[in-house]
């Protein structure tokens, strides 16, 4: 039996009433404490904050009742057990005490046995609220600073997984929290060409786990676009990070896309994502885009594969990506949205509506049921890029002087040329002149342009003509691993010089390939596509743009571009 | 959801009924790794298999780790169309040997 002391109130204006009672709980082992009115038993109960209270119905100045009521108003959140002690015999009598918030009441005279079953049977009662009362208050004490470390860390987690430039006008996106984190990731960033890579990711498993591996991976993605590297090196650099950080088990579906305005084309790599949509505005036709590898972070960086997919991409048409949340979203019966559900809503004619119908009908169909995993819809559009703001390039690293006067020069061969993206490292050397980082954007378009050209018409020998229909488009990368594969002999040569002038400089750039070089009219760059469509295909018209002077050698296998600046002067 | 196993020689077979998610985490790791230290080929049976979510394909890879890493000897066998897709879309028939 529970023996624990209680302290006992017991209020009677019977005086020898109350002290026979005080002396039967006295007896039992409790401590008690006496009241001889209603009045008297609340100021008891305020003082010494009795465990039980044995309270008389009928007392002068403020009856049992009254002091009840008053009693329990007080106690509040507390439990204190009242026991009404009566004579009255009245069922309709007895039953008004409970109402007035008494929990029992025991008949005089008291029968001693039925008094302490009563009080150990609250006893118990008491003890049991009181755990319960501890355990909430810590439970809700740590939910409370849970909930306030998951709230900042979501700001934080906010700021690096879903940052960079999904406000541009041709992204439409949403994103539904799970939980405060969620597990999928949305990342997109301008590259300095001007060209979009935009990330999506789905971490196995939702909160902190998807949330930590979250970030490393937004470092990398933001970093190494901002520098201008290609997708795949993105991509291997993520795979080895997370591979390394992450337990085995826990992975990241994947997919990256590079968007080129310049170039029509969107390239993509995607890992363990359900098939995207992509449609084409000249058809009014979706197609799909499957996975073709693993998820990042499940395979060592020797056995990863890189390999990506080009398509076609030309104003109009979109790409829409999703992570599997839609797809798995289910409706009251458990059933699930699925993948032809989803890709009925493209039978619709207007392509505007597709976003919005998508998620009119996940929710409709998910409906009271919510959902059960992340979501994350996008709709990627292919513009003008006339439409999209200039690149904003960060310019508040470096240092204010730098190397004003130098030459290098840089081969690439064979190997190299297969596997290697020499743009950042030259980029990184040119940017350590301070005046050229204010033109980084239109650096990096300039010698992408001139390393494509060397390398992919050049040395690999392919015409530009093959990209300007859909059928060619494929044959042109066709062509392009065949070529990749043979190899020989081959070279790209950058030969940079820079020179100071009075009041800015100049640079001076001589790419030249192994290539077999094309017809070029040195006084006449700046013909219309119709004119000369190998100009265009070559992005000539563009390099012509960005620089002050462009002049090709030979067969066409050199060319050598120049550009100037004037030194700002300090305001 | 109930997961049996069974041992035939040194092939251990574990069956997995209904949805295989993250509730089957301890359940199914306990299944390969109480299991006898002459055991090592893996089937995972997934005839009774309705539905298999991120974390169970988690739970694979764990079992692969196991089993020895690009040296183990897993196949996973009988699934349903729904788990033959999500084993599909996650490429994991570069891992495991799927039947």
């Amino acid at each position: 039996m529970d023996e624990t002391p209680l302290h006992i109130l017991v209020a009677d204006d019977n005086q020898s009433d109350r002290m026979i009672l005080c002396a039967i709980v006295k007896k039992m082992g409790h401590s008690v404490c006496e009241a001889a009115d209603g009045n008297e038993a609340i100021n008891q109960f305020l003082e010494h904050k009795p465990d039980i209270i044995l309270l008389d119905v009928i007392m002068p100045n403020l009856n049992g009742q009254q002091a009840a009521k008053s009693i329990k108003a007080l106690a509040g959140e507390d439990m204190v057990p009242i026991i009404f002690l009566t004579s009255l015999q009245e069922a309709s009598d007895l039953a008004t005490c409970l109402e007035s918030g008494g929990d029992d009441f025991i008949s005089k005279p008291y029968n001693k046995i039925i008094l302490q079953a009563k009080i150990n049977a609250f006893s118990r009662m008491l003890k049991m609220h009181n755990t319960l009362q501890d355990q909430r208050d810590v439970i809700r004490e740590n939910n409370e600073h849970m909930r306030h470390e998951q709230q900042v860390a979501r700001a934080v987690y906010d700021n690096v997984a879903h940052s960079g430039c999904l406000d541009l006008p041709n992204i439409k996106h949403m994103l539904s929290p799970f939980s405060i984190f969620n597990g999928d990731v949305l990342l997109a960033a301008r590259k300095p060409s001007g060209s979009i890579h935009i990330l999506l990711g789905d971490f196995t498993g939702h909160g902190l786990p998807a949330a930590i591996g979250a970030m490393p991976l937004a470092e990398i993605f933001y970093g190494m676009t901002a520098k201008g590297f290609f997708m795949v090196d993105i991509l291997r650099e993520i795979n080895i990070k997370l591979k390394k950080i992450l337990p085995v088990g826990y992975f990241c579906c994947t997919c990256m896309v590079n968007l080129s305005f310049r170039r029509q084309e969107i390239e993509v790599w995607m890992g363990g994502l359900p098939d995207f949509g992509l449609y084409r505005k000249e058809t009014g036709e979706i197609e799909r885009i499957k996975s073709n590898h693993l998820p990042l972070g499940v395979l060592s960086s020797q056995a990863f594969d890189a390999d990506t997919a080009t398509f076609r991409f030309i104003p109009g048409d979109k790409l829409y990506m999703w992570s599997d949340g839609i797809i798995e979203a289910r409706n009251t019966e458990g059933e699930l949205f699925g993948d032809e559900r989803l890709f009925a809503i493209f039978d619709e004619p207007d392509s505007e509506l597709f976003f919005d119908n998508i998620l009119k009908n996940v929710n409709q169909f998910a409906g009271e049921n919510g959902r059960d995993d992340d979501t994350t819809l996008l709709e990627l559009s292919m513009v003008d890029e006339s439409e999209i703001a200039k690149v904003d390039i960060d310019l508040s690293s470096g240092a204010v002087t730098g190397p004003t006067d130098w030459n290098m020069v840089y081969t690439l061969r064979d190997e190299t040329l297969k596997t290697f993206n020499p743009l950042p490292v030259m980029l990184n050397i040119l940017n350590d002149v301070p005046a050229l980082r204010n033109l980084s954007g239109q650096l990096y378009t300039l010698m992408a342009e001139l390393f494509s050209n060397a390398f992919e018409h050049g040395v690999l020998g392919l015409s530009s003509d093959l990209k300007k229909t859909a059928d060619g488009f494929a044959e042109y990368y066709r062509l392009r691993n065949i070529a990749m594969e043979s190899l020989k002999d081959t070279f790209v040569k950058f030969d940079f010089d820079l020179e100071p002038l009075d009041k800015g400089g100049k640079l001076t750039i001589v790419v030249e390939d192994s290539g077999e070089g094309f017809k070029y009219d040195n006084n006449n760059f700046n013909l219309k596509s119709e004119d000369n469509s190998a100009y265009c295909g070559r992005g000539i018209p563009l390099i012509y743009s960005l620089c002050d002077s462009l002049i090709y050698f030979g067969k066409g296998n050199k060319v050598q571009v120049c550009l100037s600046w004037k030194t700002q002067l300090e305001e | 959801m109930p997961i049996n196993t069974s041992i035939k020689g040194d092939e251990l077979t574990v069956v997995v009924e209904g949805r295989f998610d993250f509730s089957a985490h301890q359940e199914f790791r306990d299944a390969y790794e109480d299991a006898d230290s002459g055991v090592n080929k893996y089937v995972i049976d997934m005839a009774k298999a309705s539905y298999l979510d991120s974390s169970a394909l988690g739970m694979l890879l764990l079992l692969r780790d196991h089993a020895g890493g690009e040296s183990a000897n897993v196949r996973i066998s009988r699934c349903n169309a729904d788990v033959k897709k999500i084993l599909t879309i996650s490429n994991f028939e570069q891992l495991f040997t799927i039947e």
